[in-house]
C-alpha cells in the first residue's frame, strides 16, 4: 500500500511536467489551430539556453529568467512571425509539417553544437528524502508538483480572472467575433505563444534534472504531452492537466504492476480508447463535420 | 501519356538498369534502399496523396513485413512465399488500421496512427521470443539465386517496377477514383453512392500491403532487423518524403525518397548539419510549395493564368474608360 501511495505520488510529479508541456500544446491549437510537432523540442532547446547561461556563471534561478526571456522571443515571437504566420493559410496539415522541419532543425542544431552527449542538470529542489507516515517523499517530486500546480493555477486564474485572458479565450472560441468586438486578435495570439514558451521553460526546468539535458530528450517528452493532450481533450486546457496526471500516474502504476517493458503501453492503450470512443478528449467539445 | 514523358520513362528506366555495373559496393546498396523507400512511400503516397488519410505510421506495416519474411525465412519458408504473406498480413493489419479512419480525420488520424507505430515498436522490442527485442534478426537470408548485391537490386528495381505498374493501372481503375473523390470531398462521394467505410479501408490496406513488401525487400537487402529502422520517426520520415516530392504526384514518391535516402550521403561532408538544412528545407517548401516539388509546373501554370487575367481585366476596364470619355466628348 505504501508502494502505491509512493509510485502514485511520483506520478503525479511526473504527469504535472506532462501537463505543462500538454498545457501549451493545447493553447496554442485553441488560439491558432497550430499542431506543434516540436513541442518536445520546445522543452529541449530553454534546457539548453539554462545550461548555456549557467555556463557563463549564472545561478539556476538567474539562468532561469533569462532563458524565459529569450524563450519567449525565440519560441514565442519567432515562432509565430517566422513559421506560424506565413504557413496558417496554407492550412492544417502544411503546418503540422513544418513544425515536423522545426523539430529536425532544433534537435539537429543542438546536436552540432552541444554534442550528442547527456548532460547533468541540477535540481532545482535539491533532492532530500523525508518520511512521512511510512511514505518516502524527494523533495524534487514534492517541488515539482507544488511548483507545476501552481504554474497551471496561476495561468487558469489569468485565462478566466483577467480582461486579457478573457480576451485570449474570446480569440480562441471565435476570431471573427473576437475581431468585431475590439480585441487585438494577433496581440492575443501572440500572448498565447510567448505563454507557451514560458511554461516549456518550465517544464525544462523540472524536467530536464530527470531526464538529462540531451539533443533528442524532446522526442520522448513530446510523446507524452501529445498523449496527454489528446487523453485530455486537446481543445479544453483543463483536459491537458487531467491528461497529463493520468499520463504520469498510469506509466508509473504500469512499470510496477504490469510489467517495467510495457510501461508506456497502457497510457497508449488508452489513448487509443479515448481517439475511437471520445475524439475530442475527456474533457473535450465536439468539433462538428462540414461541406 | 505524352510523347515526351514515355521518353523520359525509357530513358530512366536504362539508367537505373544500366547504373549498378559501373557501382562500388556502396553505391549499389544506396541504389537499392532508395528503392525500397521508394516502393515504402508509394504506399504511403496512395493512401496520403490519393486517398487523403493523413497517415503518420507508415514505417509499422515496414516492420511488420520485414519481420514477417525474417521469421518465416527462418523456420524454412521460401522467399517467394513469404513475401506474399507479408503483403497479406500488412494488408489486414492496414485494414484494421483504417477503422480509426473511419471515426476521426486529418490530425486526429495522425496522432492516431503514430499512436500505432509507438504500440507496435513496443511489442516487437520487447516481445524478445518472437522478435528478437532489440538485438533483432540476424542473417536474413535472400533467395536464390539473388545472393549478390547486385542481383538483388535486380529483384528490388523489378518488384519496383511491378509495383509502379500496379498502381498506374489501379489509380485509374474506377476504384482509383474512387480514392481521389473520397479525398476531394468525402461527403459529396458519399452521397455519389460511393461507401465511404470501405473505400478508406481499402486505401489503408492496399498502401500497407505495399509498404509490407517494401519491408520484406529491406529485411533481404540489410540481412539484419531490428525495431530502430521501423520507428516513428521513419514514419515521419517517410511521410516528408511524400509531401517534398509531392503528395498525389505518382512521380513524387521517386523524387521524395531520393531527397531522403540519397541527398543525405551526397552531403555527407556536412554531417550532423544536413539535417538541419533538411528540416529548414522543408519548412520553406511548406511556406512556398505546399503542394511539394512536382507541383512547380502546375504553380507556374497557376501564376501565369492568374496573371493573363489580370492583365485581361485591367486592359478591358482600360477599354471601357476610354468607351466612357470618348461618349462624354
Amino acid at each position: 500500500m505504501i508502494d502505491f501511495f509512493q509510485l502514485t505520488f511520483s506520478g503525479l510529479a511526473t504527469g504535472c511536467i506532462y501537463a505543462l508541456a500538454a498545457l501549451g500544446f493545447t493553447l496554442l491549437w485553441q488560439a491558432s489551430g497550430t499542431i506543434n510537432f516540436a513541442t518536445g523540442e520546445f522543452v529541449m532547446l530553454p534546457a539548453f539556453g539554462m545550461l548555456g547561461c549557467m555556463a557563463i556563471g549564472l545561478p539556476l534561478w538567474a539562468a532561469f529568467i533569462v532563458t524565459v526571456f529569450l524563450a519567449v522571443i525565440v519560441l514565442g515571437w519567432g515562432f509565430k512571425s517566422l513559421v506560424v504566420n506565413p504557413l496558417i493559410r496554407q492550412g492544417m496539415m502544411p503546418l503540422i509539417v513544418a513544425t515536423i522541419g522545426l523539430a529536425l532543425v532544433m534537435r539537429n542544431g543542438v546536436r552540432q553544437i552541444y554534442s550528442a552527449e547527456a548532460h547533468p542538470f541540477p535540481n532545482v529542489f535539491g533532492d532530500h528524502i523525508f518520511n512521512v507516515l511510512g511514505v518516502t517523499f524527494s523533495s524534487g517530486d514534492v517541488g515539482t508538483l507544488v511548483l507545476a500546480l501552481i504554474i497551471i493555477f496561476a495561468l487558469q486564474a489569468f485565462i478566466n480572472g483577467t480582461i486579457t485572458g478573457r480576451a485570449m479565450q474570446a480569440v480562441a472560441q471565435n476570431p471573427e467575433s473576437a475581431t468585431v468586438l475590439g480585441i487585438n486578435v494577433q496581440r492575443m495570439v501572440l500572448y498565447t505563444f510567448a505563454i507557451n514558451a514560458a511554461l516549456a521553460t518550465a517544464a525544462a526546468l523540472l524536467v530536464t534534472p530527470i531526464y538529462l539535458a540531451k539533443f533528442d530528450m524532446g522526442l520522448s517528452l513530446g510523446m507524452k504531452a501529445f498523449l496527454a493532450a489528446i487523453i485530455g481533450g486537446f481543445n479544453n486546457s483543463r483536459g491537458a492537466l487531467l491528461g497529463g496526471l493520468i499520463v504520469g500516474v498510469l506509466e508509473n502504476w504500469a512499470a510496477a504492476y504490469v510489467s517495467p517493458a510495457y510501461k508506456d503501453a497502457v497510457a497508449l492503450v488508452l489513448f487509443f480508447a479515448v481517439i475511437m470512443l471520445k475524439p475530442n478528449g475527456l474533457l473535450g467539445t465536439v468539433e462538428t463535420r462540414k461541406v | 501519356m505524352k510523347k515526351w514523358n514515355i521518353a523520359a520513362l525509357v530513358i530512366g528506366l536504362i539508367v537505373l538498369a544500366i547504373a549498378p555495373m559501373g557501382l562500388k559496393k556502396y553505391g549499389l546498396y544506396l541504389l537499392s534502399y532508395w528503392m525500397v523507400f521508394v516502393i515504402a512511400t508509394m504506399g504511403l503516397n496512395l493512401v496520403l496523396g490519393y486517398a487523403g488519410q493523413k497517415s503518420l505510421g507508415h514505417a509499422a506495416f515496414m516492420a511488420i513485413g520485414a519481420y514477417t519474411v525474417a521469421l518465416l525465412q527462418a523456420q524454412g519458408v521460401s522467399f517467394w512465399l513469404a513475401m506474399p504473406a507479408a503483403a497479406a498480413l500488412s494488408f489486414a493489419v492496414g485494414w484494421l488500421v483504417g477503422y480509426p479512419a473511419l471515426r476521426v480525420q486529418m490530425h486526429y488520424l495522425a496522432f492516431a496512427t503514430l499512436g500505432f507505430n509507438e504500440v507496435l515498436m513496443l511489442v516487437i522490442r520487447n516481445e524478445e521470443w518472437l522478435t528478437g527485442g532489440t538485438f533483432g534478426i540476424n542473417n536474413i537470408t535472400r533467395p536464390a539465386g539473388f545472393g549478390s548485391d547486385l542481383s538483388f537490386y535486380y529483384l528490388i528495381f523489378a518488384f519496383t517496377i511491378a509495383i509502379c505498374g500496379f498502381l498506374f493501372l489501379f489509380l485509374r481503375s474506377p476504384w482509383g477514383r474512387a480514392f481521389t473523390a473520397l479525398r476531394d470531398n468525402p461527403l459529396r462521394a458519399e452521397s455519389l453512392g460511393i461507401n465511404i467505410q470501405r473505400y478508406t479501408l481499402m486505401a489503408f490496406a492496399i498502401g500497407a500491403a505495399i509498404s509490407g513488401l517494401s519491408g520484406g525487400l529491406f529485411a533481404g537487402l540489410v540481412n539484419f532487423i531490428e525495431p530502430i529502422p521501423f520507428s516513428t520517426q521513419t514514419s515521419i520520415m517517410m511521410y516528408l518524403m511524400v509531401v517534398i516530392g509531392g503528395s498525389g504526384y505518382f512521380l513524387g514518391p521517386i523524387l521524395g525518397a531520393a531527397i531522403g535516402v540519397i541527398l543525405p550521403e551526397w552531403l555527407r561532408d556536412f554531417g550532423g548539419w544536413y539535417l538541419v538544412v533538411f528540416g529548414a528545407a522543408v519548412m520553406a517548401l511548406m511556406v512556398w510549395l505546399p503542394g511539394g516539388l512536382l507541383s512547380i509546373p502546375q504553380t507556374i501554370k497557376d501564376k501565369r493564368a492568374a496573371k493573363l487575367a489580370n492583365e485581361a481585366r485591367s486592359a478591358h476596364a482600360a477599354r471601357l474608360k476610354a468607351e466612357d470619355e470618348g461618349a462624354q466628348a
